[in-house]
């Protein structure tokens, strides 16, 4: 085992990419001014705070006005949803999908106990939304649509784009969770009938604690944090110049890697599948390979457990993440994968790679090298191999090929 | 990422003991795929002596490290030593579990029990069978409960939800396992009924053991379906070239996804609640309904 750190968990976080760090640095360092102050000195700081929000409204195709700063990507859904609920206090139905993240599904949940009805989009199993159950769902209560643009599990891409137009129809307000699309696949707002849209820096090469909330110009707002003046008022509290600065750097080379995203890295994640796909028995790929983040792909084996895999492959100093009950931090496996269904064999034996521009095709090989022999020696442990009761057959274990 | 002990690593990377016991005389089974952690654990005894055992296990590292710990443990052990063997005494062993992973030294010593009892011709899974059943998505029992928190003087329920998964799913249960805590806590199940405490839990025990037809705990009746799924529904389906997945089990609800020929074909619903839901409700129980889930 050698030191190396084989990094496969890019949609938990990400590196701070160089050219970020030695952006914020000096903000850091020596242009510590406050940007509300009234001195040259804290100017600095003001037009940076400029700068980054012409950039972060550049990737997304939208104007820098409508962009807030705010702490992460779940501060921006909180803010947008409750915004949006609260400029309209009559309206109690709350629409979302069964798979969000919790970011998103935890408001649901307080919703309901606030008194809301609140309906959860169902998926099929590839993880896909039916636009016509999603268009039954709307009535004259909703308040509020927020659906993911990808999922974070699956890579899967949501419809935002038709469910959008179907909101706009009926004039309902439309969130959507961004955090793991943005800087993965191009977003262009001026083209999309979106009303708020969450953003996460850790997400795309920036540090922890910062992130960004798009809000359509005339979309009703209620700031979440009361205070100073800072962000027009809509979100109090002296700016953390550093990090946004971190942010819009990290922007403008998410739209310059955007293609290398699409072909480069896809063609990784993808040798990476059909690898390991060819190399073990008993493996599914979980979401819609059609329609999916170029990143991310989720593979079940059948009869191991996801944390188990995941020690031995951090043996080899592999970083990956899975769905399993045991690394969920609940005792049960992934909302996600359960609400696609995938039948519990499958549940706690999932592992999901994602990469980023900085993977390269000797990690994957390593990867495609190592995990067969782990699985096959969990498998050699498990009760499951074989799936039959008689000890006198369980020997006949479906190890990989 | 948990922080384990170098004896759960060294157990979980090297696991001692793997694997069938081809000449066991005591097999105990605990757990299901569908929990997410599941234990077989073999034993060959003679004249009352452990003189070997082995185990498989299907779960996460603290899981493979408890079952590979527990065989050491026992070898050489006579009967009635391997029976006072506590899950703090695995745990121990191991130099310690996460808190949250002390249901996996529970598992082990249930595991133990349980073959023990098979050994002696008892049923194989008692706690499952005695007791009122507390926590339905865990198939957890009363006995269970108060069996761990007396042996491990627990104080709260997020404890008994570490060494027991009870309260760990929907959360329904949480209420239930907060009252018998108080009970315990206050010297109810002693027999000794302490002033106050409600005397739910002897009584209780009794009486469910002459019920006619004990409920099926959830784990039970997972464990059931899934063997008439494999055994005798499976093997029908496939003659026809079909075929078909358990998708989910929630409470009486099957959800199965018809595979293979069956799914073109025009008489599947004919299938599943004819063929498959009868046989499920003859073999398993009579109220379970059974529902097709596209995939
Ligand atoms: C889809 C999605 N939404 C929201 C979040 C939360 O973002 P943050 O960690 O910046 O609060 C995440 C992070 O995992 C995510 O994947
Ligand atoms: S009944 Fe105990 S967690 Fe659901």
């Amino acid at each position: 085992m050698s030191g190396a750190i084989r990094y496969f968990d890019n949609n938990a976080t990400t590196r701070v990419a160089p050219e970020v760090l030695e952006a914020m640095l000096p903000f850091l360092q020596d242009q510590y001014g406050n940007a509300s102050s009234m001195y040259r000195f804290a100017g600095r700081s003001q037009s940076a705070l400029s700068k980054a929000r012409e950039q972060v409204a550049a990737l997304l195709g939208t104007s820098p006005e409508e962009i807030i700063f705010t702490s992460c990507g779940t501060e921006s859904d909180s803010t947008a949803i409750y915004s949006a609920l609260n400029a309209r206090p009559e309206k109690k139905h709350f629409i979302t999908t069964r798979v969000e993240h919790p970011a998103v599904l935890a408001i649901g949940q307080h919703l309901e106990k606030q008194g809301y009805a609140v309906s959860y989009l169902s998926v099929d199993g590839k993880g896909r939304v039916s636009l016509d159950e999603f268009a039954k769902l709307l009535n004259k209560e909703t308040a509020l649509v927020s659906m993911m643009f990808a999922n974070n599990e699956t890579g899967n891409i949501f419809p935002v784009a038709e469910a959008g137009a179907l909101c706009r129809e009926r004039g309902v307000p439309f969130h959507v969770d961004a955090v793991q699309a943005v800087g993965k696949i191009p977003i262009d707002l001026s083209m999309l009938p979106i009303d708020y849209l969450a953003v996460s820096g850790h997400k795309l090469h920036a540090p922890k604690g910062v992130g960004a909330l798009y809000v359509r110009r005339g979309a009703p707002f209620r700031p979440f944090l009361r205070g100073g003046h800072q962000e027009r008022g809509r979100r109090a509290g002296t700016e953390a110049v550093p990090n946004i600065v971190a942010l819009g750097t990290a922007c403008e080379l998410a739209g310059r890697h955007i293609q290398e995203e699409n072909t480069r890295v896809r063609a990784l994640r993808d040798s990476l599948q059909s690898g390991l796909m060819a190399s073990i028995a008993d493996a599914v790929i979980n979401g819609d390979q059609n329609n999916r983040l170029p990143n991310t792909v989720n593979i079940s084996f059948k009869y191991v457990e996801g944390e188990a895999i995941l020690l031995m492959l951090d043996q080899f100093g592999i970083c990956a993440s899975s769905g399993s009950a045991c690394t969920s931090g609940s005792l049960e496996p992934s909302h996600v994968l359960r609400a696609m269904g995938v039948p519990f064999t499958y549940a706690h034996g999932s592992l999901r790679f994602s990469l980023s521009r900085y993977n390269t095709q000797e990690e994957v090989d390593f990867v495609v090298e190592h995990l067969p022999e782990i699985i096959s020696r969990l498998r050699e442990i498990s009760p499951y191999c074989g799936f039959s009761d008689d000890a006198g057959e369980s020997d006949v274990c479906p190890v990989s090929r | 990422m948990w922080e384990y002990t170098d004896a759960v690593r060294d157990h979980f990377l090297n696991p001692r003991n793997v694997g069938v016991l081809k000449d066991a005389n005591a097999v105990g089974e605990v757990g299901s795929l569908a929990c997410g952690d599941a234990l077989k654990l073999y034993l060959k005894i003679e004249n009352s002596r452990i003189v070997d055992a082995s185990f498989q296990t299907f779960g996460c590292a603290s899981a493979i490290a408890s079952s590979s710990v527990l065989t050491d443990m026992v070898k050489g052990m006579s009967v009635e030593d391997a029976l006072a063997v506590s899950n703090k005494d695995i745990a121990k062993a191991l130099g310690g579990l996460p808190k949250e992973k002390m249901h996996c030294s529970v598992m082990g010593q249930e595991a133990l029990e349980a073959a023990i009892r098979s050994w002696r011709g008892e049923p194989p899974v008692p706690h499952a069978h005695e007791g009122r059943l507390v926590c339905k998505c865990f198939g957890v029992t009363e006995e269970q409960i108060v069996k761990v928190i007396q042996e491990n003087a627990l104080v709260s329920v997020e404890e008994i939800t570490n060494f027991t998964k009870a309260g760990g799913g929907c959360g329904e249960c949480l209420e239930d396992m907060g009252e018998i805590l108080k009970n315990v806590l206050a010297g109810g199940v002693s027999g000794k009924s302490a002033v106050g405490a409600k005397p739910v839990l002897i009584p209780d025990l009794r009486k469910s053991k002459t019920e006619a037809a004990p409920a099926l705990s959830n784990v039970q009746r997972m464990q059931r379906v899934m063997r008439v799924l494999d055994e005798i529904i499976r093997p029908r389906l496939q003659q026809d070239g079909g075929d078909i997945e358990l998708v989910d089990i929630d409470g009486k609800e099957v959800s199965v996804a018809l595979r293979g020929m069956c799914t073109s074909c025009p008489s599947s619903r004919l299938t599943i609640e004819g063929f498959v839901q009868q046989t499920l409700r003859d073999q398993v129980e009579q109220d379970l309904a059974v529902r097709e889930v596209s995939q």
